[in-house]
């Protein structure tokens, strides 16, 4: 299991490595002159050099990468170009609010996933399963920059139950994790469907039953926790779908998080601020990725030995 | 099994009919008089009359042509990102296959360095920093979309070089270039075409998505998703804004991931019904 788990780790850090290269890249991929880009047309061409001094753009490409992994490794992401603040301190204050906003999305993504895709996988080709599907295809079709709008008309503007953005209390999270939570609820259930049914014709299940278990004794201690597998796969992936989703849904609710710090910053044109929200949601990534696969591993060996 | 075909067959031809709209919509475009950008100060967030029959705008442009042109421009991208991202990836992840050994590795590691980007994140960094307009946005997406593309047809290509047609082809003479088009390729071509349905829905939102943002593409052109962050403002006065063009790119994502649900189980012999 040790083995396993420091070949995980070695090959999350060259994947992180190659993160940072591309996120350093990014300024560099601007079609012509980054500067120029920045800071319009008609700067002055002492402001053109002053930024490229601060950016260290004026040096060679490779003095530029180790100096910029140099910070790195001193945690220093550098300063705003809009507010001068050191971007470190612009994260710290974004951070628990995505973090809210993500947990919420992933609870209310269990709380609909799980009574649907066990209903369909138990009423498998009855009208509650086709009703439970068509809902899931639903979910996956709707992007949430739709379902944030339709959900502040129903329920803020229509029934006035929540507000329609901002961060307020525990009453202003319903409708953002809700918008996030949908799509991921949907392809969760679907996979629970699919993995259930694989399940409720092993064997074992028909001894449960032919023992007399209930079907609530049979499907939660029997089928869940062996359809679970590829569940939690699932959900290590879909977390990074929902950080990019948070993006989104910070956009529709005014959310004050990452997402909407990074959208700030690309419209202002802020790059120090943009290599590091993109940095610190792939490297969340990364690492979330790579636990999900040594949970994985502990609960299946045979994952862990083919390696 | 009567069952499963109309099953299928529902959904098939719902997919089919709504895909079939939105092509004819596209074609139309060109061939029709719209007039997407017209401003009418008196028609501002009117509901339809008879020159447009899902109303009008906050700038009383008319939402008939904008949703004519909006879909001219999100087929555009989707096509778009899809072919590049099929040619780029499946050539890719078929040579690195074919090849192995050190070339192979190298490749796996730079997928896996993009797949650790989630999402559209990279494409938002990407169009962000190059600037609104169709083609940064094909760009942006396509430096995302190749990935899934490389990852799938390598995996094929790994369990294909190895069957025994293609080791006697190789024993018979062929060449590396005759082997790879005539009887490696032909075999990927069922999941692709699979990942090819799914990566159009998922470049349909993507795209609306960047636009939603004011990312994608540039105003005043017209694409469904800057349509709903514009309608987003005027939510309690006009929701036609946001349902016209809402209901439309649901349709089409929808339609598309239906599609590539029936190839999926048409395909698949295993399937039980």
């Amino acid at each position: 299991m040790s083995g396993y788990i420091l070949s995980r780790l070695i090959s999350a850090l060259i994947v992180i490595f190659g993160v940072v290269f591309i996120v350093f890249m990014l300024i560099h991929m601007v079609p012509g002159d980054p500067v120029e880009v920045m800071l319009g047309e008609s700067a002055s061409s002492v402001d053109r050099e002053m930024l490229r001094q601060t950016l260290g753009l004026d040096k060679p490409l490779t003095e530029q990468f180790y100096q910029y992994l140099y910070k790195l490794s001193q945690f220093d992401l550098g300063t705003s170009l809009h507010s001068k603040q050191p971007v470190s301190e612009l994260l710290a204050e974004r951070i628990s609010p995505t973090v809210e906003l993500t947990l919420a999305a992933l609870l209310v993504a269990f709380f609909m996933a799980f009574p649907l895709g066990i209903l369909a996988a138990l009423k498998k080709d009855r009208w509650q399963d086709t009703t439970a599907m068509t809902f899931s295809l639903l979910g996956i079709s709707i992007p949430n920059f739709l379902m944030g709008p339709l959900l502040i008309l129903l329920f803020s503007i229509m029934l006035g139950w929540f507000p329609v953005s901002g961060r307020d209390g525990l009453i202003s999270l319903v409708l953002p994790a809700l918008t996030l939570g949908t799509a991921l609820a949907a392809i969760l259930s679907r996979m629970i469907r699919a993995s259930l049914l694989e399940v409720l014709n092993e064997d074992y299940i028909r001894t449960a039953r032919a023992k007399g278990l209930g079907t609530v004794r049979v499907i939660g201690l029997h089928a869940l926790k062996n359809a679970m597998l590829p569940v939690v796969t699932l959900i290590g992936l879909q977390i990074g779908a929902l950080l990019a989703g948070a993006v989104i849904t910070e956009m529709v609710f005014s959310w004050p998080g990452l997402g909407q710090l990074t959208i700030e910053s690309i419209q202002k044109r802020d790059y120090p601020v943009v290599q590091a929200c993109i940095l610190l949601i792939s490297t969340t990534y990364v690492i979330i990725n790579t636990l999900t696969d040594i949970v994985y591993g502990a609960l299946d060996p045979r994952i862990r030995l083919s390696q | 099994m009567i069952k499963c075909i109309s099953g299928y067959n529902m959904r098939f031809y719902f997919s089919i009919s709504v895909l079939s709209v939105w092509l004819l919509m596209v074609i139309l475009v060109p061939v029709m008089d719209l007039h997407p950008n017209s401003i009418v100060l008196e028609k501002i967030l009117k509901t339809a009359d008879q020159n447009s029959i899902f109303g009008y705008d906050d700038l009383g442009r008319p939402l008939f042509d904008r949703l004519m042109a909006g879909a001219y421009t999100s087929f555009t991208v989707a096509f778009g990102v899809v072919l590049v991202s099929l040619l780029v990836g499946t050539s890719i992840g078929v040579i690195s296959a074919y090849a192995g050994g050190r070339w192979d590795h190298l490749m796996v590691r730079i997928i896996d360095i993009f797949m650790a980007f989630p999402g559209i994140l990279l494409a938002i960094a990407l169009s962000g920093l190059m600037g609104p307009g169709i083609t940064n946005v094909i760009i942006a997406l396509s430096v995302v979309g190749w990935v899934g593309f490389a990852r799938l047809s390598r995996a094929q290509v790994m369990s294909i070089k190895q069957s025994e047609h293609v080791l006697s082809a190789r024993s018979l003479g062929a060449s590396h270039s005759r082997i790879i088009i005539y009887h490696i390729l032909p075999l990927t071509i069922a999941p692709l075409l699979i990942e090819l349905t799914f990566g159009i829905a998922s470049v349909v939102i993507a795209e609306a998505g960047l636009s939603f943002l004011g990312l994608g593409i540039q105003a005043p052109e017209a694409s469904w998703g800057s349509m709903i962050r514009d309608g987003s403002q005027y939510l309690l006065m006009a929701p036609h804004m946001v349902l016209v063009p809402g209901i439309a790119l649901m349709m089409v994502v929808l339609a598309v991931n239906m599609l590539g649900d029936s190839i999926r189980d048409m395909l698949d012999v295993k399937r039980q019904c």
